[in-house]
């Protein structure tokens, strides 16, 4: 028995290996003084130089302003959807939330890809930020529902029923009781639905417009030319940023 | 908006006629009928699934009669809302707001009507359950006992109508029900609000209530004072619900009216001969377990003064006239 | 109450119905038209687009991308399950192991692919150390191809494996176990008679949720494959962009999400639970 422990920790070992290396590898070369594998001491050059770039500071920016935007939108809609379907499910609704998070991302961004070209017949209209921001908006509110209906389920149903019993109409007692207990909930819906947005590439270089170019799009367009420890620069400052942002979501999930 | 009660009809500040509840699945409340009332403590009783507590929430306005009216002073509530109906409810597991302190779960009602200015009347109805220095704690930093007289000073600070009570004691400690009971007598009496309870024990609405109702299978049985429903019971239900009964044939007697008698002097006439087959000694008194010459086995519990009687000891069983419980 | 709860659904159903329904409804009808002289949509209606499934390259595209799907989903399985046992066995620091498997996840993705590309790619980081101690002389061709792609999809995606299961194992009663030591069996025997099979929802919930993603591929294959692991993902979005052959990507793209929606409701039959 002791020994099988042996081999199941060690296989673990290998496989959290697995998982974190090639992520901290790459950070650590981000403070490589030289461009190739070879270390050649500690440096902060391509940070400097990720953050004098304009191309990339814009596309920052664009992302920054799509994705607060965007995850603005979905955490109330979808805390107000999430406490719609709390009180009585909507089949089509609970559905499509589904699909939506199933749909290869793929499909979901050619197909608002080809419903913009058929709007753009009618209206005069091009792609642009405002594209992306509803695009965003569109695959957000999926992720919003199931952390905040996942805390809605934890919730005593007889607390609202003693809110109107005293007094409360039905939204005094979603503003008092209701919203108070699940605001840490929806806050960290709102963190994970601004990570999800600021990381997409596939839909958003579907439906960008020319002037709308995003981080992802930058990154992967560096990518492809070969490598840029630039890139590794960027890469740890993402990691590391998102990494808290969803450390803090799960904190205030857990509460 | 809440709706002033109308100018009260004498008597029954609430009353239901012919209220029904139909579920999908069930008929969960059939055509209940009663009077409570004004001041008056008023308790439905019955198993688990007999549809008290959804009368109850019918009252509250939880739910909506299928059919029937409910009047509250006479004037019908069937209609309204919750929120705008003058009862207020004491949930069974408090449903206190985790997010308040006690002293803002009591005042919640009131500032849901405009009034600011509640500290005064916070105060008092906290003291007279009994919690006056706990205003600043949480809910989760009280027992489970001082929960309850929250949620209790929850409702009676909003002065209602009529105080819906569901199971209140089933969440506390056994020992505490007891006191905790007495206590809520107590307070019903001082305020002077009318009570409707609901609960499955037959001894707390016994000890507690007015009058009672007893509920079975969504109907009402009978309604009376305490008294009435033990002594003259009119179903079968009703009588072995609120007690124990022996049956003899087709007359029911109370264990403790049933009496064991050694000789035909004590005995009436109707002296029936048995055979003891256990005697169970629970200090203050006996339960004498006999059985008939016809195979009939009844339960006398019987004084300790009496004495114990012996396994196989031949006895006669006896009962007043009085004492006998028939049903048509 | 009603009305209110109504108000609250009206944004969502909007959103839904406008930006999601909405273009996969004109996917749909747009599968069904014909290429336009300039690349667009034109009349007349027909079902070409998907008759050419038939086309062996096509073919040959669709079974590539089952394949590497079915191979990364066996390999989230052989890592997933030990990893998810390994958990389930932690006692008291259960959540921090576990928040050690799903924190990577969701960092970025675009990243994370990067990453395989920085290791991988002729002058990356193995090969100069294979170089390096001498193991090799010239580069091993470790990118660009369907290997890579596996890769890449296994390291992606094995938080999905892990959670399910580790969800089984957690409802597992440990009376059972108990029992069967207690009957005779050796560790490994509880093992594959018990728990395995006491856990076989977990595992087809893992395998499921694995299984779509990595079918529906796009940034996996095309960072890690390049143009040689072409996947039905990379296929739609070639005929969006280069190819502008809109009818032909759209039946594509439809028939991809039905074999997803297929699978998913073969999956939910057969557990009778929601995903969700």
């Amino acid at each position: 028995m002791r020994q099988r422990g042996l081999v199941l920790s060690i296989y673990a070992l290998g496989t959290y290996a697995f998982l974190h290396l090639p992520l901290l590898i790459l950070a650590a070369f981000s403070f490589n003084q030289s461009r190739f594998m070879v270390w050649e001491g500690f440096s902060l050059r391509w940070y400097q130089a990720a953050l004098h770039d304009a191309q990339l500071l814009e596309a920052s920016w664009n992302s920054l302003i799509i994705a607060l935007v965007a995850t603005l939108f979905s955490t109330v809609i979808g805390t107000l959807g999430a406490y719609g379907l709390w009180k009585r499910t909507s089949r089509w609704l609970a559905g499509s939330l589904y699909l939506s998070l199933v749909t290869p991302e793929i499909v979901t961004g050619i197909s608002l890809l080809a419903f913009y070209e058929w709007i753009f017949r009618y209206l005069r209209v091009q792609l642009g930020m405002h594209t992306v921001i509803l695009a965003h908006i569109s695959f957000s509110i999926a992720f919003v529902v199931i952390v905040v209906m996942a805390r809605l389920g934890t919730m005593d149903g007889h607390l609202e029923e003693a809110a109107l019993d005293l007094g409360a109409n039905e939204w005094q007692a979603f503003r008092y009781v209701t919203l108070p207990l699940i605001l840490s909930a929806v806050i960290a819906a709102a963190l994970l639905a601004f990570t999800v947005s600021f990381d997409d590439y596939v839909i958003t270089s579907l439906v960008a417009g020319v002037d709308s170019e995003t981080l992802p799009m930058v990154i992967y367009a560096i990518a492809r030319r070969g490598v840029n420890p630039v890139l590794n620069a960027i890469s740890a400052l993402i990691v590391f940023g998102f990494g808290s942002l969803i450390l803090i979501s799960e904190r205030l999930r857990a509460r | 908006m809440r709706h002033k009660s109308a100018v009260s009809e004498p008597g029954a500040i609430l009353e239901l006629r012919e209220v029904t509840k139909q579920f999908p699945t069930h008929r969960a409340v059939n055509r209940i009928s009663l009077r409570v009332a004004r001041g008056e403590f008023f308790s439905l009783l019955g198993p688990s699934g007999c549809g008290k507590t959804t009368t109850l929430r019918l009252v509250a306005g939880f739910e909506d009669p299928t059919s029937g009216e409910i009047l509250l002073n006479g004037a019908s509530i069937r209609h309204l809302k919750p929120y705008q109906r003058n009862v207020s409810t004491v949930f069974q597991n408090y449903a206190l707001f985790p997010h308040l302190t006690v002293r803002e779960n009591v005042e919640f009602g009131l500032r849901r009507r405009g009034e600011n200015e509640c500290a005064r009347r916070v105060a008092e109805v906290l003291e007279l359950v009994e919690l006056a220095g706990k205003e600043a704690r949480r809910p989760s930093e009280i027992s489970g006992g001082e929960r309850q007289r929250v949620a209790l000073a929850r409702s009676l600070v909003l002065a209602p109508d009529v105080l819906l009570l569901d199971e209140p004691l089933s969440a506390l400690d056994p020992n505490l029900r007891k006191q905790v009971r007495a206590e809520l007598k107590q307070i019903q009496r001082s305020v002077g609000i009318t009570f409707l309870f609901v609960t499955h024990d037959q001894e707390e609405a016994l000890a507690m209530s007015d009058r009672l109702a007893v509920m079975h299978a969504g109907e009402l049985e009978q309604a009376g004072t305490p008294e009435d429903v033990y002594l003259r019971p009119r179903t079968r239900f009703v009588a072995s619900f609120l007690g124990a009964l022996n049956w003899i044939g087709e007359v029911g007697v109370r264990p403790e009216a049933t009496r064991i008698a050694r000789s035909e002097m004590e005995a009436g006439e109707r002296a029936r001969r048995a055979t003891v087959t256990r005697s169970t000694f629970l200090g203050n008194c006996f339960h004498i377990e006999a059985q008939l010459e016809d195979g009939q086995t009844v339960v006398a519990e019987v004084s300790r003064l009496a004495g114990p009687f012996a396994t196989e000891e031949s006895v006669l069983v006896w009962w007043r006239d009085e004492d006998e419980l028939r049903f048509p | 109450m009603r009305r209110l709860r109504w108000w609250f659904l009206a944004p969502s159903r909007t959103v839904m119905l406008l930006l999601f329904l909405a273009p996969l409804a004109i996917i749909l009808a747009y599968s069904f038209e014909s290429r336009g002289a300039y690349g667009g949509i034109s009349l007349p209606w027909n079902i070409e687009s998907y008759l050419r499934f038939g086309d062996p390259l096509y073919l040959a595209i669709l079974w590539r991308s089952v394949w590497i799907a079915a191979v990364s989903t066996l390999g989230c399985l052989l890592l997933g399950f030990p990893l998810a046992l390994y958990i389930s066995r932690a006692g008291t620091r259960k959540n921090l192991f576990l928040s050690l498997v799903i924190l990577p996840f969701w960092t970025s993705f675009l990243i994370r692919t990067y990453a395989w590309m920085f290791l991988l790619r002729d002058t990356g980081l193995v090969n100069t150390l294979l170089e390096k101690f001498g193991l090799i002389h010239n580069p091993l061709p470790l990118l660009y191809n369907d290997g890579a792609v596996v890769l890449g999809l296994v390291y992606s995606y094995l938080p999905f494996m892990v959670l399910p299961i580790y969800a089984a194992l957690e409802r597992l009663d440990v009376s059972l176990l108990e029992a069967a030591a207690d009957l005779g069996a050796r560790p490994w025997a509880a093992l594959r008679h018990v728990t395995i099979p006491l856990c076989a929802p977990g595992i087809w919930a893992g395998a499921i949720l694995v299984f779509i993603p990595c079918l529906g591929a796009y940034l996996t294959p095309d960072l890690l494959g390049g143009g040689k692991s072409v996947m039905v993902g990379n296929l739609i979005q070639n005929q969006f962009t280069t190819s502008r052959d809109w009818p032909f990507g759209s039946a594509i793209s439809l028939a991809l999400m039905a074999i997803v929606m297929l699978m998913l409701w073969a999956s939910a039959k057969r557990s009778g639970e929601n995903l969700l």
